[in-house]
């Protein structure tokens, strides 16, 4: 760890304290501890330092999720088809919503796959510092992992629904076009503006217990406000660009657009809303980054 | 290279009183400091100490040598974690600065991170990254890490079937092994048996010896003067002593029996006219005889009560009242119920009474006196001893025991059956 020459300086300079601090510089890692004025953003050595412990959390996550449960990871599975099913009477058959030339089942799944994702990390990620609170008073290690964590780790459960996806375009016959391949930007997308939102309430939540209360229902009232399980096209033309302030708007159509193809529904909003909830995603993540990273200091305090 | 391991300038922490009353604050709180604007989320303003402030560290500064142990002793809420805790930057200082020349690994707790769920050998790659130890160096230390916890046999079970023993075993084994330069322990030899205390501290001991510099909080005088050739000790936040370890563990319980019972003995002969035998000391040794100021549940504690006597007594008849910070008496011990009379006396001498087991919850105790010579009350004593407990150790998984709901911890077993 030390280098031979560094061992030469000390002999050297050992009596001269402001040469032999010069010197250590060389060898040792140092940290300086002071108040921190003003905001923060993301440290991106300390980040790149823990990155194992990140694998780790996402790792603890998947892990203890389904332990102790019969049905295990058939959950995973059978959540997205239920509510598809469930949808698929209420909107598809009593109220025949239109849903482009997709069947409406494979149109809600897609809509269904995004969200609950999303869903899942934002609930997940908002209360992620609190119920970590025993590390964040008893060990140093960038906070941003944890709600990081949290939007990670529910990927697994994206990928799983994203097969039984596949398994039904196969069976309604649909061929992808050339458009799936962008669906990882789509994906990164959600991912984006779970932990950007989540960013900010896990933040919220160390000093507000009441976002414990109010995600959930943040959540459940945010999915109606999105074309999960009904098409744009439902929503006056003159209000439409209302919805592409949500960013889970950009989200779930860019899924549809992904999934189906070009084209395929006459549903998808204009590029240029989808390049608006971009915006707002992008402008969410950063302001809950600095937010976050400017109150952590006190989370250890008054968590 | 430096021969500074850690250096610390002027460094304070300010906290606001009530943090905890208030700290699941609500929106609407926040939404009616907006009308009157008072307090920042990050607590940067309000700094002027109106009161409702306290500065749990200030004005600290030392300088460590690089490969030294240093013991920090102080009692509950004198800023020892503060200062461990701004160390290893799990928290922010208000004002000055710390320079740690180094990797820190710190130890505020074994076991952080554990996961019930998880076995045992999962619980050791979760927990050791937690600790800030790599994959690779976890694999490679993996075996020494099962050998030394003793639970080979129980690797692959869920820790929640664990025994409190195993737990903290395996919790400390992962611990025991990480190697940074610098080494930041707080209070964790606290739990666990004896003989496998005495295995840690053997532990400890290897590491000191590597060349590592190593902060190590305690109230377990006899571990610190075991292991650290100096201490700093601190007091309300400041440091109050700092040099060879005996002389500041002397200084320091003088200033204990000083700040909490200055017993001027013929004072109290003069003016209790009546009364044959005064206290005029008390202290607390812990089960190495070692003087101490924390009571550790579960392990054993002796108080000790030094007298003095006048006109030759023979026989005392001892009685204290344990009672807890809500002013609850919690226990009532008698020699009448045990020893019988306690004497001859003498001149001077002490009474010493053993507690096994220590089943007290968290919190600040103090212990009423009463002497009885052939029958008669003739020295009594409201608070002739004060102690803090600390419960973390008592049962599995370090759970506190809610005041409130506890006056005392029950040893309890449970059992499921189904009809």
């Amino acid at each position: 760890m030390i280098e031979q020459t560094g061992m030469i300086t000390e002999e050297a300079s050992s009596d001269e304290p402001a040469l032999s601090s010069f010197a250590s510089l060389v060898d040792i890692p140092v940290t300086v501890i002071e108040p921190s004025r003003g905001l923060s953003f993301i440290d991106l050595q300390a980040f790149w330092h823990y990155r194992e412990l990140l694998y780790f959390l996402v790792w603890r996550d998947i892990k203890v999720r389904y332990k102790q449960t019969a049905l295990g990871v058939i959950w995973v599975i059978l959540q997205p088809l239920a509510s598809m099913a469930i949808f698929t009477i209420l909107f598809g058959v009593l109220l025949d919503a239109p849903s482009g030339e997709v069947p409406y089942p494979l149109f809600a799944f897609a809509g269904l796959l995004p969200w609950n994702y999303f869903s899942f990390a934002l609930t997940r990620s908002s209360t992620s510092v609190v119920t970590n609170a025993n590390l964040v008073t008893k060990i140093y290690f960038p906070r941003v992992m944890i709600p990081l964590s949290a939007v990670i780790s529910g990927l697994v459960d994206f990928v799983v629904s994203l097969l039984v996806f596949v398994v039904m375009m196969v069976l309604f016959a649909i061929t992808p076009t050339w458009a799936i391949l962008l669906l990882p930007l789509f994906l990164l997308l959600a991912m984006l503006t779970s932990l950007g939102f989540g960013l900010w309430l896990s933040a919220l939540n160390v000093r507000y217990r009441d976002i414990n209360h109010l995600a959930p229902f943040i959540v459940q009232i945010w999915m109606y406000l999105t074309p999960v399980v009904y098409a744009t096209t439902l929503i006056p033309e003159r209000f439409r660009f209302l919805l592409s302030l949500n960013p889970m708007t950009g989200v779930i159509e860019g899924f549809r657009w992904a999934l189906f193809g070009p084209g395929v529904t006459d549903t998808v909003l204009a590029p240029a809303f989808v390049a608006l909830s971009v915006g707002i995603a992008l402008v969410v993540f950063f302001t809950g980054l600095v937010f976050f990273r400017t109150t952590e200091k006190t989370f250890a305090d008054i968590v | 290279m430096s021969d500074i391991a850690i250096r610390v300038q002027e460094l304070g922490k300010l906290y606001r009183i009530g943090t905890a009353a208030a700290r699941h604050d609500t929106l609407r709180d926040a939404l009616a400091s907006l009308v009157r604007p008072s307090r920042s989320f990050s607590g940067q303003d309000n700094k002027a100490s109106n009161g409702s402030h306290f500065w749990a560290l200030k004005d600290i500064s030392f300088e460590i040598k690089r490969g030294t142990v240093i013991g920090v002793i102080g009692r509950n809420g004198a800023g020892k974690s503060t200062l461990l805790k701004i160390l290893s930057r799990i928290t922010e200082p208000t004002t000055g600065f710390a320079e740690i020349h180094g990797r820190v690994g710190s130890l505020l707790e074994v076991g952080t991170g554990f996961h019930p769920e998880l076995t045992g050998r999962e619980n050791i790659y979760l927990n050791g990254a937690i600790l800030g130890m790599k994959r690779v160096e976890i694999d490679r230390k993996f075996d020494e890490i099962v050998a030394f916890s003793e639970i080979e046999r129980f690797l692959d079970t869920p820790v929640k079937r664990y025994s409190s023993g195993m737990y903290v075993r395996l919790a400390f084994a992962v611990a025991a092994h990480l190697e940074p330069e610098i080494l930041l322990v707080d209070e964790v030899l606290a739990v666990g048996d004896a003989a496998f205390q005495k295995k840690c501290m053997g532990k400890m001991g290897d590491v000191a010896g590597h060349g590592r510099t190593v902060l190590f909080v305690s109230h377990n005088m006899g571990v610190i003067s075991q292991m650290c050739p100096q201490s700093i000790a601190l007091r309300e936040g400041r440091i109050v002593d700092f040099g060879d370890t005996r002389e500041v563990i002397n200084r320091y319980l003088k200033t204990l029996q000083d700040g909490n019972r200055a017993y001027a003995i013929e004072d109290r002969f003069a003016r209790y006219p009546d009364r044959d035998i005064v206290l005029t000391g008390s202290s607390l040794l812990d089960q190495d005889q070692e003087p101490t100021d924390l009571v550790i549940a579960g392990q054993p504690i002796t108080m000790e009560f030094e007298y003095r006597t006048r006109n030759n007594p023979q026989y005392a008849e001892i009685s204290l009242t344990i009672f807890n910070q809500l002013g609850i008496p919690v226990s009532h011990l008698n020699t009448a119920m045990l020893a019988g009379p306690l004497g001859p006396l003498g001149e001077r001498g002490h009474f010493r009474c053993t507690l096994e087991d220590t089943p007290l919850p968290s919190g600040s105790y103090r212990v009423a006196l009463a002497v009885h010579l052939h029958g008669r009350r003739v020295e009594e004593h409201e608070s002739a001893l004060e102690f803090d407990v600390d419960d973390s150790g008592f049962f599995a998984h370090q759970s506190h025991a809610a005041l409130q709901y506890s006056t005392m911890l029950l040893r309890h077993a449970w059992l499921h059956g189904k009809a």
